[in-house]
């Protein structure tokens, strides 16, 4: 596998000439003072502290809350480059969603030896208590956040599906509200395809999902960990958004396998519950007894079909690092369709081959842990000291199954806006795509994020990574 | 609504009120001590201060000396003392982070602004002055304003706005109370000197504290009478900082969340039989049956509504 070492910018491409989508805002650029820039910089901090979105970093004493370094150039799609993404999107999640079912059902997919067994089967993220069951709808991912990376003005990869419970579109609304208040001649030049509809397909979305008991309103409620988790701030928006009650475990309970929240007017029955709390606290009766933050009783109100939790339990099984290099293979299994959108080559450390490449070129390569996330758990081969790289040897060889190997990409650089002027900058891309019972949809653009250090691969919020306002313009004619 | 949602807007409400409160005691109080002793300046001035405010024990338990810096320290700024003006913006905000999906933005920004103002105004303790405290005083005012009137303005007529009206007119009837049961011997008839007198500053103070100084006059048009001071703070309908005014508030905000939930309960027959008490009484049976007595009970019979709401609504 060959890969272009080349720098390529989203903006100026890789022979400094402005590409196509960035013209209008390049032109814009070159009249615009410094000044002006600065003191939007400094007007947007205000909104978004005033607005109060801020997340929480674990473990950091000064900080409880933070705002997340926002950038104020937005970073630009063009219609045509999304409406290739926009299938590729749809066409995965739809896969993600029939692969799960299957896992939880017949097993095809590995009757076929497609996916090797123990994969599945011996994947922390897998949920026996779920083999055999259906969920409303036959849904599993309602909410999926497929992460993108960019490497040329062709090619983007998929670098890492997020089936759980996949954050980040509050920050993707905000900017975008921001951003329209801080420029609005820039979007009066643009004709930028808005995501302001997106609570409502949210909400569509889960709605759709309800089970099929339910009364033709269901009642929808958002579970929270609660204020001290890093994205409360996100859960109480979307809460708000969508017209639904921000619940926490100790709001709802369980009688006779059916979900009531507790109200200043007595039990009100819960038929769908979009859920920001991992598997493991869900319901102590099953998984963590420990946990204060669950319901206890929900699964069993969960297997008896009454309440539809999105996403599903376990379906986290499906975004695993190591289930990861398998999607394509899945998308071919169940679509009988070429996957649209590229993994990132990827080395399973499982096998005996890959591993041996593996250990052989851990100075160029990416290692990652298949059940890490957040950029944890990681060795940058490139910037790693010689103890990172033994430390890593070490841990391949004792464990191999536990990791994948990708190459370093050369991945795109967005302009960001720093005191001295433009300054490139590592982005990728979350879209968000919502699965109904019926309906997928996606709304155009998505959260870039973008480290804002200097030669920085590590975009992660909780690692000091910054977010930009995502564009979908139309082509330019001609 | 949850459950969770209506106690927490109910006591969002109940701190933003104490705060508004301890800024206008503390600022009357500081121009009463300003006084000379003949005056009735006074350093005991300030534990009749705490014990309004509720604070007196924990006050001693902090173990400072009593004198207006520290009183004022611990009113205003202190960590330890739970019922701070700090604390109760910080516990107003805590709340109202946590049922932000409950509030307008108007109501939040007033809340988050004031905390976020607050910790700056905490950075830059060390250089306190007194000119500072008053910004600071009118600075909370201003914050409770804004919230009131994000809250008046923009809350849609439900259960959360009603639920925090509830909260809002039991703390005001409290602190009402309170002020009135630590000055209940200024305000005895016999009291009254002719031709001025040392307690007119005392009987001044209290109005100001509940920033009815103006309006006393307006109500009376005659000079200070103790016993007037308190007939306006408990039996006056117009004066909306007195008791009887407060609870027909409650009463009324009961009532709709009666009307809602389709079933008057046990919260409700008690805010009426405490209403019921203050409308039928005169400033003469006052005085009659003991001012000290009276006020006493009120405290307890507020206190006990606190509790029969929590019951029937807030699990």
């Amino acid at each position: 596998m060959e890969f272009s070492r080349v720098q390529f910018d989203e903006m100026k491409g890789t022979g400094g000439l402005t590409r196509p989508p960035y013209q209008k805002l390049s032109n814009w650029l070159a009249e615009t003072p410094q000044d002006f820039l600065s003191s939007r910089r400094a007007q947007a901090e205000l909104l978004f502290r005033r607005i109060g979105i801020t997340f929480a970093v674990y473990g950091s004493k000064e900080a409880t809350e933070r705002l997340i370094p926002f950038d104020l150039l937005p970073r630009i799609l063009s219609r045509t480059e999304w409406s290739v993404l926009e299938k590729g999107l749809v066409q995965r999640v739809r896969a993600l969603n029939l692969f799960l079912a299957d896992l939880y059902g017949p097993g095809e997919i590995l009757k076929a030896d497609v996916v090797p067994s123990e994969l599945v089967y011996r994947n922390p993220a897998y949920r026996p208590e779920m083999a055999g069951r259906r969920t409303p709808h036959d849904v599993y991912v309602q909410i999926a956040g497929i992460d993108i990376v960019r490497t040329d003005d062709e090619n983007f990869y998929v670098l890492e599906d997020n089936a759980r419970t996949p954050s980040g579109v509050s920050y993707m609304l905000e900017n975008r509200e921001v951003m329209m208040r801080l420029f609005p001649d820039l979007f009066a030049m643009h004709q930028v395809a808005p995501i302001e509809n997106y609570p409502d397909r949210l909400l569509a979305t889960l709605r759709s999902v309800a089970p099929r008991n339910a009364n033709h309103d269901p009642t929808i409620v958002l579970l929270t960990p609660g204020q001290y988790n890093s994205a409360f701030y996100e859960h109480s928006f979307l809460a708000d958004k969508l017209g639904v009650e921000l619940v926490e475990g100790r709001d709802l309970f369980v009688r006779d396998d059916v979900v009531y929240m507790r109200t200043t007017e007595g039990p009100r029955r819960v038929d769908v519950i979009y859920r920001r709390i991992d598997d493991d606290f869900l319901d102590p009766l099953v998984f963590r007894p420990d946990s204060a933050l669950g319901v206890a009783g929900l699964m069993g109100a969960y297997y008896a079909g009454n309440v539809t939790l999105a996403n599903a339990v376990g379906a986290g099984v499906a975004d695993d690092k190591a289930t990861y290099t398998y999607i394509p293979d899945a998308i071919r299994f169940y679509l009988g369709e070429e996957p649209i959108l590229k993994n990132v080559p990827t080395w399973r450390c499982r096998e005996k081959e890959a591993l041996s490449y593996v250990l052989g070129h851990l100075d160029e390569l990416v290692v990652k842990e298949v059940n890490g996330s957040g950029g944890y758990g990681m060795l940058v081969g490139p910037h790693a000291t010689r103890a990172q790289i033994e430390e890593f040897e070490k841990k391949l060889t004792e464990r191999p199954d536990n990791f994948i190997a990708q190459p370093t990409l050369a991945l795109s650089t967005c302009p960001i806006s720093v005191a001295q002027g433009l300054a490139p900058r590592h982005v990728d891309l979350r879209p968000f795509v919502l699965q109904g019972a019926k309906d997928i949809c996606v709304v155009p653009g998505g959260l870039t994020r973008v480290a804002m250090t200097e030669k920085s691969l590590v975009v992660n919020s909780s690692q000091g990574g910054g977010t930009k306002d995502t564009w979908v313009v139309d082509d330019a004619p001609g | 609504m949850l459950s969770r949602t209506a106690d927490n807007l109910y006591w969002l409400a109940r701190y933003m009120e104490r705060a508004d409160f301890l800024a206008r005691v503390i600022k009357a109080s500081r121009r009463l001590a300003s006084l000379p002793k003949a005056y009735g300046g006074a350093e005991s001035e300030w534990e009749g201060v705490l014990l309004s405010s509720g604070s007196v024990q924990a006050f001693h338990a902090a173990g400072r000396p009593l004198n207006e810096a520290n009183v004022i320290e611990f009113l205003a700024f202190s960590p330890e003392n739970p019922s701070s003006i700090r604390n109760c913006i910080g516990q107003a905000r805590a709340n109202a982070r946590a049922v932000r999906t409950a509030l307008t933005v108007e109501m939040w920004e007033a809340i988050n602004d004031g905390y976020l103002e607050m910790q700056a105004i905490e950075q830059a303790r060390a250089a306190r002055s007194g000119e500072d405290l008053t910004r600071f005083l009118d600075f909370v005012k201003r914050v409770s304003l804004t919230y009131d009137g994000g809250a008046n303005r923009t809350m849609l007529r439900n259960d959360a706005y009603w639920f925090s009206r509830v909260g809002l007119f039991i703390e005001r009837a409290d602190n009402t109370a309170r002020l009135l049961d630590v000055k209940y011997q200024l305000l005895l008839p016999e009291k009254e000197v002719i031709g001025g007198s040392l307690d007119y500053f005392q009987w001044a103070a209290i109005l100001r504290a509940v920033s009815a100084h103006t309006a006393y006059q307006w109500v009376y048009r005659e000079s200070l009478k103790p016993w007037l001071v308190a007939d306006l703070l408990i039996l006056r309908p117009e004066m909306p900082r007195s008791l009887i005014s407060c609870y027909e508030s409650v009463v009324r905000y009961l009532d709709r969340l009666a009307n809602t939930h389709g079933r008057q309960g046990p919260a409700q027959s008690h805010a009426r039989a405490v209403y019921g008490k203050l409308e039928n009484m005169s400033v003469e049976a006052l005085f009659q049956g003991g001012l000290h007595e009276f006020v006493g009970a009120f405290i307890s019979d507020n206190a006990r509504l606190g509790a029969l709401v929590s019951d029937q609504y807030l699990f």
